[in-house]
């Protein structure tokens, strides 16, 4: 069998769209093209039944009790701004403290430090060196002031799967919400914001084989009832939550999406697995100074693999294979020309930390094309460290770390 | 960001990787990066100490695309030039003839770095040598 280049494994970027998501959104763009905001007319009615049926189907996804719990968005990034600025914002009264951790996603950090500017204290968890945040941490970093507790469900570097059960139980015993940012887990890990006593969750369309420019906010209605200000003033559509014009055809291809992972993602999740397990054993086995970043199974995403190939540059790798699209913790391949964040608070180290290698797995993935990937990976690096000065001299018995390096 | 052509070339195809003798008094080694910060050149000269003919080069970089084809290509250029000449060489000129993007320059500083250490370790070999006791 031919195998056709390139070929995607970066399935936590971003998803294709599932052909099935595509075909139920076409008639949204011309024939159902109403607002959905329109009471008064066919068009407008058409619409709204699709957001609606759309709202049922994610909900069902996450296991929300209430469609009306659903606050449709442009995405993840503005689902985490307006969860965390809106809690903040209507709890000022109650407290100030917020609590996250330090392999979150820039969406939550970054508002967080916004946060900061605006007089709100946070507290950022350590993770271990896999990537986890532990329940007792949670614990004892709430204060009297804590209003806010944020920990994403599964990391989109390492693919680390936080305890988010434990962290609810913590959490809800202690009458302070609990906001998860939903996006890498959903439809590939457990999860159910009622098992889990979740009361705020983002979650995006395109990286579930959706469509790009969608996503949700889930905004817990009873027990605790949770209140937010909305960020952006308008219209007051979303129960006020979030004005703006709905994007009709991207909701109804996101309900269609979340209707597919709810009916196959243990299935999907299952065949997933082995074939990152077939990529890891392979690599494993013919290459040595190769070290897993992240945590081991079961905490970690069944799709995600993240290796550092020591010695060899990870923007050298990706160009090696440049006909596989893959990720690199690597700062050559950021603008700000630092190497992950989330590696560097894992505690791996800088020269590691460039050598990392993302490989994400999804739905459209092959056999053919994960043995294609791992012969073409193992080749490419036996080449590049030929060409490593490192390795000479790793292959000498010289240690690298105690050689006086001139940072540059 | 897409590579240029020559930077694919000097990548897929590079000059003179390999090792000298770094014992050979002949030799000037220049090591020059650290992994810490994503690469690291290091750059071998073999140098006539009486003509001071630059005869053969040799480097093995860790580093991105640009950092191989930037140390590959000053392989190139140096071999047959005098030291005086390789010391005239600037960054710039390997900017210039692999267009380098902005955000790449720091690998043509660190290949010019490299020259210029392997002289100086090429320098104090020679006169360590002539400083220390005759035979």
């Amino acid at each position: 069998m031919t195998i056709k280049l390139p070929i995607y494994m970066d399935n936590h970027a971003t998803t294709p769209v599932d052909p099935r998501v595509l075909e139920t959104m076409i008639p949204y763009f011309t024939q159902n093209f109403g607002n959905a905001a329109s009471r008064n007319h066919a068009f407008g009615w058409k619409a709204e039944e699709g957001v609606e049926y759309a709202r049922e189907q994610v909900a069902k996804l996450i296991g929300a009790k209430s469609d009306k719990e659903i606050v449709f968005t442009s995405g993840a990034t503005e689902s985490d701004n307006l969860a965390i600025k809106g809690v903040a914002d209507f709890y000022r009264e109650k407290g100030n403290h917020i609590i996250t951790a330090r392999t979150e996603h820039k969406a939550v950090l970054d508002t967080c430090k916004k946060l900061e500017k605006k007089g709100y204290d946070v507290t950022y968890l350590d993770v271990g060196e896999d990537g986890l945040v532990h329940p007792e941490q949670v614990a004892a970093a709430i204060t009297d002031k804590t209003i806010l507790v944020i920990i994403m469900l599964a990391n989109n570097e390492v693919g680390t799967v936080q305890p988010i059960a434990e962290i609810g139980k913590i959490t809800r015993s202690k009458g302070i919400l609990f906001h998860t940012d939903a996006v890498q887990g959903v439809g590939k890990v457990e999860f159910d914001v009622e098992a889990m006593n979740v009361d705020l969750a983002s979650i995006s369309a395109h990286k579930m084989y959706g469509p790009k420019g969608v996503g949700a906010l889930y905004v817990r209605r009873n027990k605790p009832r949770v209140r937010i200000v909305a960020e952006q003033d308008g219209g007051g559509h979303e129960r006020g939550m979030r004005s703006g014009t709905l994007n009709v055809p991207g909701i109804v291809g996101f309900g269609k999406a979340a209707e597919i992972a709810t009916r196959e993602w243990r299935e999907e999740a299952a065949k997933i697995f082995a074939l990152r397990q077939r990529l890891r054993s392979k690599l494993f086995a013919k290459l040595d100074m190769i070290h897993l970043n992240g945590a081991d199974d079961p905490r970690r995403l069944p799709g995600n693999l993240n290796v550092s190939f020591s010695f060899v540059e990870g923007e050298a790798m990706m160009m090696a294979i440049r006909d596989v699209a893959v990720s690199s913790g690597s700062a050559c391949t950021s603008a700000s020309l630092e190497p992950s964040y989330v590696l560097r608070a894992m505690g791996v180290d800088e020269e590691l930390a460039h050598s990392s290698i993302r490989f994400g797995i999804g739905r459209f993935n092959t056999e053919e094309e994960v043995d294609y990937v791992a012969d073409l990976v193992v080749r490419s690096v036996v080449r590049l460290r030929e060409m490593s000065p490192l390795y000479e001299m790793h292959k000498e018995g010289i240690d690298i770390k105690s050689i006086q390096w001139a940072a540059h | 960001m897409a590579y240029s052509d020559k930077v694919i070339d000097h990548y897929e195809n590079p000059r003179n990787v390999g090792t000298l003798d770094k014992e050979d008094s002949n030799v000037g080694t220049g090591l020059v990066g650290a992994p810490a910060c994503g690469d690291v050149m290091r750059l071998q000269l073999k140098i006539n100490p009486d003509t001071e003919i630059i005869e053969d080069a040799k480097f093995k970089t860790f580093g991105c695309g640009s950092a191989i084809a930037s140390s590959s290509l000053i392989t190139e250029w140096v071999k047959g030039k005098t030291v005086g000449e390789a010391m005239e060489l600037k960054n710039t000129q390997i900017v210039e003839e692999l267009n380098l993007p902005p955000v790449k320059i720091h690998c043509s500083v660190l290949a010019e770095d490299a020259i210029k250490s392997a002289i100086a370790d090429f320098r104090k070999k020679q006169s360590d040598r002539r400083s220390g006791p005759s035979e």
